[in-house]
């Protein structure tokens, strides 16, 4: 079923969305929030979300980070059909093979940046120390070596953010689902933000999809794929950042 | 995991010390109540144990007349009992220790210059035996006085103080109406009884005295009886009737005019009313308890609302529903398991001092204190399901959003 629909050969699809669709409340009040939506991305893919407020993407990225179940049409994760999980099995799916980043942070008040980043371990069973050792080497890898025992209040937006990152890398995702991750961030800040994002795609094949609004930061991505009232209006490929 | 858990909510714990303990006060004043009322209950039966077993546990009391129901105190009429009755208890009943038949009559009690109130009570030196009195200082009486119905007393530390002060009374003599009686020994005190009066305050004088020289007949008004270890007194107070029913001729219908009663009885009737009214000042404390629940609910319903966020952030990074739900979970038994701990050291401190200013044992109940601390942890459990079900049924992204 799957040779007859893709043409290409090969064969690492990661993420693979067919016919999804999203409606919100019920009958007249109902929302269409996505009309069909197709999109397949590869192992080590960088790719850009974007579109105007509204267009779907946000509830896409919902969809594709497992936090929400599409009304209608097929999502794959690796080949293992996500409709059918659980909540339980959705949550050990982003435990195990997803990181998030959020435009807001979202990390734990008056915790120390290390103890964020432990977090994801910590609900994997993995023993103190070594989660101590992994979260250091995280923290190491975006940069904020010394600054392990500041809580989010004591750091700055980038900081926070990076901080934000390595919680996500920590546990070495199969994806990186980052969303509007230099929404609240200035320019000089979001580029070492993209930079480091990159740097984590091209180094560590890590497949990375981001949600923007900033062509900017679009630009650092592989492929951009644009959506436009629930549906994908375009797709295009960045190939400068590509080769 | 769960010991991380634990450490996770005692650091939320003391984030919010003030709040938390103000939570806790509730279950800190129940469980602090609930310890202090069930060990000063079980003081109080203790005590009113031990003087009733002062009097002899084994001891029956025999009486002509039957309690009349309903009247304070009041005895149906009917003969008196002879010398020979308690013969034949002592003859034909085994299993005995002592039998002590005796008279008493208040009179006036004179020596010098003072003069003094009492009960005079005509028994034999069973008397003393039946009663475990033992004696200050001089002796019983000996054969011959009890025989020949000497004037001879033995005096209550009671009375001994308000005839001759710290004088002492050995060979002295006192005037008991026209009879006057020389003392021979004093007893040993034994203070108050449960009933309140004071068992001190009396005289012993030999039966045959009494009989002969102060009342002029040969009437026995009680008969006291102590069993040997181990024998059951109910077998005893059983048989005794029997054989008085026999002796005053009392044909099968009728009942008893006379009346045996066991010190078990009025032992159990005593700490019954002592143990019905610890549990239900225990039952009143435990009301508090479960308004101290409530508090802890109704602070870790807010608690969930204000960490919606870090919920969000715990959900999304792939923590499980049971794992929040524990979170909150441990986090409330946390709290109340502090609650109980707390009340558990007040409720000591509490019960020692009301222990001591009520004069009453201080006895720790062990019991008491483990089921105190188990049910405050339950009570986290139970009012604490609720919040946290509602925590772990968050939805990650509406959480995420909150704020």
């Amino acid at each position: 079923m799957k040779g007859q629909k893709s043409p290409p050969v090969r064969d690492n699809s990661l993420v693979e969305l067919k016919g999804i669709t999203k409606v919100y409340g019920m009958g007249a009040a109902a929302v269409h929030a996505l009309g069909g939506v197709d999109l397949r991305i590869d192992q080590g893919e960088f790719v850009a979300v974007m579109g105007p407020s509204g267009s779907g993407k946000s509830t896409c990225m919902n969809i594709l980070g497992c936090l929400d179940v599409p009304t209608a049409g097929t999502y794959q994760f690796k080949g293992a059909d996500v409709g059918s999980l659980s909540r339980d099995q959705r949550a050990l799916l982003r435990r195990n093979y997803l990181g998030f980043v959020f435009q807001g942070f979202n990390l734990l008040n008056r915790t120390s940046a290390l103890e964020n980043v432990e977090l994801p371990l910590v609900y994997r069973g993995i023993p103190a120390r070594e989660r101590r050792q992994r979260a250091h080497g995280a923290l190491d890898a975006v940069g904020l070596t010394g600054w392990e025992t500041h809580t989010p209040g004591e750091l700055s937006g980038g900081q926070q953010q990076r901080v934000a990152i390595a919680r996500a890398m920590v546990i070495a995702p199969e994806v990186l689902m980052a969303d509007e991750p230099t929404g609240n961030l200035d320019s000089t800040r979001s580029r070492e933000i993209m930079e480091l994002l990159c740097a984590f795609n091209k180094e560590q094949g890590i497949t990375i999809v981001m949600v923007t609004h900033e062509a900017e930061m679009a630009l650092y991505a592989k492929r951009i794929v644009r959506f436009f009232d629930g549906v994908i209006d375009a797709e295009e490929h960045n190939g400068d950042s590509q080769l | 995991m769960i010991w991380e858990t634990i450490i996770l909510a005692l650091r939320e714990i003391r984030r919010n010390v003030m709040r938390s303990s103000l939570t806790v006060l509730g279950i800190v004043i129940g469980v602090a109540a609930v310890i202090t009322m069930v060990t000063l209950g079980g003081g109080a039966t203790v005590q009113v144990q031990t003087e009733i077993s002062s009097l002899g546990t084994n001891m029956l009391q025999m009486r002509p007349g039957q309690h009349m129901r309903g009247a304070g105190g009041t005895r149906s009429k009917a003969d008196m009992f002879k010398v020979e009755d308690a013969e034949a208890i002592i003859r034909e009943i085994s299993g005995l220790e002592a039998v002590a038949p005796s008279v008493s009559s208040g009179m006036q009690a004179i020596a010098g210059n003072k003069n003094w109130a009492t009960s005079v009570t005509g028994s034999t030196n069973a008397f003393l035996e039946v009663r475990d009195w033992a004696f200050e200082s001089g002796r019983a009486f000996t054969d011959a006085e009890a025989l020949s119905g000497k004037a001879v007393c033995i005096l209550g530390t009671t009375v001994r103080n308000k005839l001759f002060g710290n004088t002492d009374p050995l060979g002295a003599t006192i005037r008991l109406q026209k009879l006057a009686c020389q003392v021979v020994g004093v007893l040993e005190s034994k203070g108050q009884s449960s009933f309140g009066t004071d068992q001190d305050d009396f005289i012993l004088i030999p039966l045959r005295t009494l009989q002969r020289r102060i009342a002029g007949n040969n009437d026995v008004s009680a008969i006291y009886i102590s069993a040997q270890d181990g024998i059951s007194t109910t077998e005893v107070k059983e048989s005794i009737e029997r054989m008085m029913r026999e002796r005053r001729r009392i044909t099968a219908g009728k009942d008893d005019d006379f009346e045996v009663r066991d010190m078990q009885e009025i032992v159990s009737t005593l700490t019954g009313t002592t143990r019905i009214l610890t549990a239900l000042l225990g039952a009143v404390a435990a009301v508090s308890l479960l308004v101290g629940g409530i508090g802890i609910m109704n602070i870790m319903l807010v608690s969930v609302t204000e960490r919606t966020r870090e919920i969000g952030i715990r959900l999304a990074i792939g923590a499980l529903e049971r794992e929040v739900l524990m979170q909150f979970l441990i986090e409330a038994v946390v709290l109340s398991s502090f609650g109980g701990l707390f009340g558990i050291i007040g409720g000591i401190l509490a019960s020692s001092f009301g222990a001591y200013i009520l004069g009453l044992p201080f006895i720790l109940n062990v019991e008491i204190i483990v089921i105190a601390f188990v049910f405050s942890a339950a009570v986290g459990v139970v009012f604490g399901f609720f919040p946290a079900r509602r925590a772990a049924s968050l939805d990650p992204i509406e959480a995420l959003r909150h704020e």
